[in-house]
């Protein structure tokens, strides 16, 4: 058995493919294992949808610095240190009465990492990407958001260019929270407007 | 059965189903601050594998995307 020590099983042909190539990129010295585990820790650790829980919380709380991030996304988010592969361009769309905002990426899957992570499976699944485009209130239905019938839904679809972040409705009752406590209350689904606050 | 694949339900789920998507992945980021090409190289790749089969799993789409981006690198790598 030749196998990686913690697999029973032996490397599929995809395992085989990826440790082919990482063992042609190490050999032309472009990459090493440390930093790559180090880049896997990262994304799935460090950079959450928390670094837009906060980008939300700012806005919430700070109606100046709501107005500069609906008016520049990219230098506003900046403002608080987020940025990145990906992360470039970003144009953030307010929810309000009546306006429900969701992003897609019909193409691929485009999506701003640097404030949401990466993005979940169902989020680059060919249904999704091309569902959401065609029947918006069905798919969120499906999703557990059900919107009222005269709630305009206005679907983003990233591209090359813009990435989107859906600025969620602060929740009702929240006045008493500080910025802190308000970004624990924003999730990720909250911000690709798949899910409510 | 939902037309959607693990509808989200809740934040923190994990990323990557199997060590090697983590791999792949980290591969193409790497690449990228290593030899500083705009990330839409990348991207234009993925789009077109994605497209040559849109059924294939998405980091088996990122892989194959990733062969063809290291395929096209010069074989001298003096940097």
């Amino acid at each position: 058995m030749t196998g990686p020590p913690h697999h029973d099983a032996p490397p599929s042909a995809i395992e085989q493919r990826v440790a082919t190539l990482e063992a042609l990129l190490t050999d032309k010295g472009l990459v090493k294992a440390e930093f790559l585990d180090a880049i896997v820790r990262s994304y799935e650790n460090d950079i959450g949808a928390r670094n837009g829980a906060r980008v939300v919380a700012r806005a919430w709380t700070d109606p100046e610095y709501q107005q500069r991030l609906l008016a520049d996304g990219t230098a506003a988010i900046a403002e608080l240190g987020f940025g990145g592969p990906e992360g470039e361009h970003v144009v953030v769309v307010e929810n309000r009465p009546g306006v429900h905002n969701v992003i897609v990426c019909t193409l691929c899957s485009c999506y701003p990492w640097a404030l949401l992570g990466l993005p979940p499976v169902w989020y680059k699944s060919p249904t999704y990407r091309a569902r959401m485009v065609r029947e918006p209130r069905a798919v969120l239905r499906e999703m557990g958001l059900e919107l009222a019938d005269d709630v305009e839904i206005r679907v983003w679809d990233s591209s090359a260019e813009i990435r989107y972040l859906v600025l969620p409705e602060r929740p009702a009752g929240t006045e008493d929270l500080d910025e802190e406590q308000l970004a624990a209350l924003v999730t990720r689904d909250g911000m690709v407007g798949v899910a409510a606050l | 059965m939902r037309g959607i694949e693990a509808p989200p339900r809740r934040n923190g789920e994990l990323v990557f189903a199997a060590p090697w998507e983590g791999r792949v992945f980290a591969m193409a980021i790497a690449l990228q601050q290593r030899l500083a090409f705009p990330w839409d190289d990348f991207r234009h790749r993925l789009i077109a594998e994605i497209e040559r089969d849109p059924q294939r799993p998405y980091y088996e789409s990122w892989l194959a995307a990733l062969e063809a981006l290291t395929a096209d690198l010069p074989g001298d790598q003096s940097w």
